[in-house]
C-alpha cells in the first residue's frame, strides 16, 4: 500500500517531538477526520532561516510520513523558501501516496504555512504570499469534491 | 522475520487441512455436474446432499431448508430483496438495525431509493445491543420483514436474536438474521429462537471462500433471486459448487463438533488480553458487550492515537488485526458501529480488533499485548491530542 520510503519515515519518524518556545507552533486537522498535526519551529529573526522544525501527530501511517518529511524539506530553509514546500513536493520525496492519502500531504504543507502564521503574528511581520491558514484542512477538501 | 499470529478470524479464517482434504477429490476425480444423469455425476450429487446435511444438523433445520449461495452477501441480498418482492402486497417496511454488516445496510439502501421500501434502523445501547421495546414500537401494519444480525463482526455483541424472533412471530413478521459471524462459534436453533430466513458464510468457519448458504424455513415464499436452472430446488441457479459445498460441509461439522472446547478456550485468552489491556493501558475501553460477546472477538479503544499506525506497528511483529478508523475504510468516517455506539469520533479512531482463532495461544496474546503496549506509548508520544490531554491533567 505503502512506497518504502514512506514505510521507512513513518517507523523512523524525523523531528518527533516540540520545541520549548517555539518561534512558531501551527495545528491543523480535526480529530473527527482522524488527522492532526502540530509543526514546531525554531527561526532565526535575522536571517529568517529554519534552525529547527519538530512535529507531533495524531494519524495514520501517511499522516506520521508526511509531517516527518516536511520537517526534513523545511529544516534549514529561510521562510521564503519553506513556503515553497508544497504537497506535492512532500508526495514526491515520498515516492508518491495511496489516493486517499494525497489529504495528508495537505495538511503537512498546512502545518508548516500555519506554524509560519503564528511566527509572522508573534513578530508583527507580513509573510509574503502566505495566507492565513485554515485550521480544517478537510472542510476545504470537501468543498473541492462537489 | 517474526512468525505470524493471525488475530484478524473475524475477516478470513484459514481454511482447515481436514476440509481441504474433504475437497480436493470432488476437483479432478468427482467432477460431474450434479444436474446430469449418468452414474458418476452420482458422487456429485451424494456429496451435496451430505454436506446439506452436515450444515442443517447446526441449526436444528431440514437439509431441504438449506441453499447454497456464493458467499454471505449474496445470502443477505437475496433475503431482503425477494422478500420485499414477495411480501409487497402486505406492505413495503422492513425493520433492520444500524449496527449491520454494509450487505444488509447498502441493501436496504437501494431498496429504499430504488424500490419505494420503507426501513427502519434500530438503534442500539452502548454495548451494541438492540432495544426490544424499540423494536416493538417499531411494527406498523406494513411491516413485512425484521433482520437482525446474529452477532456483530466489529464490537462482537450478540443481540437478543430468541426475544427478536418471538417478536417477530407473535407479529406475524419474518425474521431474517445474519449470523456470518455466529454460525459455527455458538450454538443456533432456528425453530427456538423463531428464525425464518439465516445467511452464513463458508470461509468464517475454516471453511474455503465463495461459498455461503441461506436457510430459508419451509414455508417463506420468496423467490429465485439468481435466475438459470433448476439447481437448488429451483430457487438458486447455476451449476453447484461441489468442492466449495463439500468443504463447508466438512468445515460445519468440525466447528460443530469442537464448539465447547474451542470456544471455552478462546474466552480465557480473549477476556485474559482484554483484562491485561485495560488494567495496563490507560486509556483504553472495551467495545461491545463484555459477556453477551463472541467467544473470540476483542475490540479496543486506546484513545489518543489512530487505528492505522497502530496496525502498521503490530504488522511489524507479524501481527495481523484490524480497526474501525476512518483510515482503513477508505473514508473520512469512523466505523458506523462504533459510531452507534456512541463513541465520539476520535475514540473510534484509535479502535483495534482482534479476533481469535482455535490455535491462538496464551503466549501468542500476552506477547501481542506485551508490543500493543509499547506501540500505544510510541504512538502517543508523538500525539498532539495526548500532549494536550496530558497539560490539561497537570493544570
Amino acid at each position: 500500500m505503502y512506497s518504502e520510503k514512506v514505510m521507512d519515515h513513518f517507523q523512523h519518524p524525523r523531528n518527533v517531538g516540540e520545541i520549548e518556545n517555539a518561534s512558531g507552533v501551527g495545528t491543523v486537522g480535526n480529530a473527527k477526520c482522524g488527522d492532526i498535526m502540530r509543526m514546531f519551529l525554531d527561526i532565526d529573526d535575522e536571517t529568517h532561516i529554519i534552525r529547527d522544525c519538530k512535529f507531533k501527530t495524531f494519524g495514520c501511517g501517511a499522516a506520521v510520513a508526511t509531517s516527518s518529511m516536511a520537517t526534513e524539506l523545511v529544516k534549514g530553509k529561510t521562510i521564503e523558501e519553506a513556503l515553497q514546500v508544497t504537497n506535492k513536493a512532500v508526495m514526491e520525496a515520498l515516492d508518491g501516496l495511496p489516493p486517499v492519502k494525497v489529504h495528508c500531504s495537505l495538511l503537512a504543507e498546512e502545518a508548516i504555512h500555519a506554524a509560519l502564521w503564528d511566527y509572522a503574528e508573534k513578530h508583527g511581520i507580513r509573510i509574503e504570499g502566505l495566507k492565513k491558514p485554515k485550521n480544517d484542512i478537510s472542510e476545504g477538501e470537501e468543498e473541492e469534491d462537489y | 522475520m517474526n512468525k505470524l499470529i493471525y488475530l484478524d478470524n473475524a475477516a478470513t479464517t484459514k481454511t482447515a487441512p481436514e476440509v481441504v482434504e474433504a475437497m480436493l477429490p470432488y476437483f479432478s476425480e468427482y467432477y460431474g455436474n450434479a444436474s446430469t444423469i449418468y452414474d458418476f455425476a452420482g458422487k456429485s450429487k451424494e456429496a451435496i446432499i451430505h454436506a446439506r446435511e452436515q450444515i442443517a444438523s447446526l441449526l436444528g433445520a431440514n437439509k431441504e431448508e438449506i441453499y447454497f449461495t456464493a458467499g454471505g452477501t449474496e445470502s443477505d441480498n437475496w433475503a431482503l430483496k425477494t422478500t420485499f418482492e414477495a411480501y409487497k402486497a402486505k406492505g413495503n417496511h422492513i425493520i433492520t438495525t444500524k449496527i449491520e454488516h454494509h450487505a444488509i445496510l447498502h441493501t436496504c439502501e437501494y431498496l429504499e431509493k430504488e424500490r419505494g421500501a420503507r426501513i427502519t434502523y434500530l438503534n442500539v445501547d452502548k454495548n451494541g445491543l438492540i432495544d426490544l421495546d424499540e423494536l416493538k414500537a417499531a411494527i406498523t401494519p406494513e411491516t413485512i420483514l425484521i433482520s437482525v444480525m446474529f452477532a456483530n463482526n466489529e464490537i462482537g455483541t450478540i443481540e437478543p436474536i430468541r426475544e427478536i424472533g418471538q417478536i417477530a412471530k407473535e407479529n406475524g413478521i419474518l425474521f431474517h438474521t445474519d449470523a456470518v459471524q455466529a454460525y459455527g462459534q455458538v450454538p443456533i436453533n432456528v425453530d427456538e429462537c423463531h428464525i425464518d430466513m439465516l445467511s452464513s458464510s463458508g470461509h468464517k468457519l475454516n471453511g474455503p471462500k465463495g461459498i455461503g448458504f441461506l436457510y430459508i424455513r419451509k414455508g417463506v415464499k420468496i423467490r429465485s433471486f439468481i435466475h438459470g436452472g433448476a439447481q437448488e430446488r429451483k430457487r438458486r441457479a447455476g451449476t453447484e459448487n461441489v468442492p466449495g459445498i463439500v468443504g463447508y460441509g466438512a468445515a460445519a461439522e468440525r466447528a460443530g463438533a469442537s464448539m465447547k472446547e474451542r470456544t471455552d478456550k478462546e474466552i480465557l485468552i480473549r477476556d485474559h488480553m482484554i483484562k491485561r489491556i485495560l488494567e495496563e493501558i490507560p486509556f483504553s475501553r472495551l467495545n461491545g458487550d463484555p459477556v453477551k460477546r463472541l467467544p473470540n472477538n476483542i475490540n479496543v479503544s486506546l484513545e489518543f492515537i489512530e487505528g492505522e499506525s497502530m496496525l502498521l506497528m503490530l504488522d511489524n511483529y507479524g501481527i495481523c488485526a484490524s480497526s474501525g478508523s476512518a483510515c482503513t475504510s477508505g473514508s473520512l468516517d469512523p466505523s458506523h458501529v462504533l459510531m452507534a455506539i456512541g463513541l465520539p469520533h476520535e475514540v473510534a479512531h484509535g479502535s483495534l480488533r482482534m479476533t481469535l482463532s482455535e490455535e491462538t495461544t496464551m503466549e501468542e496474546a500476552d506477547f501481542v499485548v506485551d508490543r500493543l503496549k509499547d506501540i500505544v506509548a510510541n504512538l502517543r508520544s508523538m500525539s498532539p491530542l495526548y500532549e494536550d490531554f496530558m497539560k490539561k491533567q497537570n493544570q
